[in-house]
């Protein structure tokens, strides 16, 4: 049960943004621009970032919502699995892989990230807006995650509802909710 | 020195927000609503949870500067800060903010440790549904703010006549007005 009084049936930061819509409107607006706005990262690769993060803090609302954006991008679930368990062996680029290591350590703190691992991650073509955007996405995760498992709110193991939500993330982005009505508890 | 390219002399989130003007805007308008806008926490009281999630986190400029901004809206009173810093159990703050702060402190760690009793214990203290909700998001928004700062390696001065006199001048225009002068920059040279 939610620790306060959350509009019933929405899942997840929806219901925290339902309550409180002043502080929704920036919160959406800085995942589309993170997450849905041109960028020379792939939209895939940046919800896989924010995917890996929320895993780490295991979140499921946030890991499973963007598990399921990242495979809608990629058109394929099975990636996304090798993110979260081990990333090091996932199909992805080895810039990629770079940019996890940078995001996991941004994950614990900030403070952890070294002057070696940014130089392995430009090795590998990462850009200075690169680096900067995997430590801000690696960072607001650190809030959304948060925010969710702070409030308690309600988060449904029903992988149908996450697909849905991930289709129209990876469609539409974050300026306008994904869940405009309450979901059946099921 | 920065992990990356960032503009020079403009110390902690300052530089970062100046590298990338269309992240800075909505991470300034969410600390804008969260500390500045109308709530029936106090400014002083939103400041010190803020610096208090900082300063376990242990970001130098995030803890300065909001504690700085905090004195400025608590008459000054340094000393009040700093013992939310050391020991908020034994500060002079009202037993609600108390409880909000123990709420926060886990929010900083994980925010699956808050508990039914962490929350009942602050609305017996009088702690609303909305001051708990924006009590949770401020220190989330802090777990972000600290692993931006810190994440970037941006530069965080020891000089804490710096912090106080830009703590004075957020606290008397707000995050987003005095954001104007470095974003404005980062058009400008761009």
């Amino acid at each position: 049960m939610p620790h306060i009084n959350l509009p019933e049936g929405f899942p997840g930061i929806s219901a925290g943004f339902m309550f409180r819509p002043e502080t929704a409107k920036p919160m959406r607006e800085l995942a589309h621009v993170l997450l849905h706005e041109p960028n020379s990262l792939t939209a895939a690769e940046r919800e896989l970032i924010a995917t890996y993060v929320s895993s780490r803090n295991d979140c499921h609302f946030c890991q499973s919502s963007h598990g399921a954006a990242a495979a809608c991008h990629l058109g394929d679930a099975s990636v996304v699995e090798q993110v979260k368990t081990n990333f090091l062996a996932a199909s992805v680029s080895d810039k990629l892989k770079a940019l996890l290591v940078i995001a996991g350590k941004v994950q614990q703190d900030g403070k952890l990230v070294t002057g070696a691992d940014v130089e392995t991650a430009r090795r590998q073509g990462a850009t200075d807006i690169e680096i900067h955007d995997t430590v801000l996405i690696a960072a607001a995760f650190s809030m959304y995650n948060r925010y969710v498992d702070g409030l308690g709110t309600w988060q449904p193991r029903d992988p149908e509802m996450y697909a849905q939500m991930g289709k129209h993330l990876a469609e539409e982005g974050y300026r306008a909710p994904s869940i405009k009505q309450p979901v059946g508890a099921g | 020195m920065p992990h990356i390219a960032l503009p020079p002399d403009l110390p902690g989130i300052r530089g970062a927000m100046a590298f990338r003007p269309e992240t800075a805007r909505p991470l300034n308008a969410l600390v804008e609503v969260l500390l500045t806008g109308p709530s029936t926490l106090t400014r002083g009281e939103r400041e010190l949870i803020a610096t208090y999630v900082s300063s376990r986190n242990c970001t130098h400029y995030c803890h300065s500067i909001h504690g700085m901004i905090a004195a400025a809206h608590l008459g000054g009173d340094e000393a009040l800060v700093k013992q939310v810093k050391t020991d908020f159990t034994q500060a002079a703050i009202s037993s609600k903010l108390k409880a909000l702060l123990v709420i926060a402190g886990k929010v900083q760690q994980d925010g699956k440790l808050v508990t039914a009793a962490d929350v009942e214990a602050a609305r017996a203290q009088g702690a609303t549904d909305l001051e708990i909700h924006d009590t949770v998001l401020i220190a989330a928004a802090f777990c972000m703010y600290n692993r931006y700062v810190d994440g970037l390696g941006t530069d965080q001065p020891d000089d804490e006549a710096l912090y106080r006199e830009r703590g004075r001048r957020v606290a008397r225009d707000g995050y987003v007005v005095v954001s104007e002068e470095y974003l404005g920059q980062a058009v400008h040279s761009s």
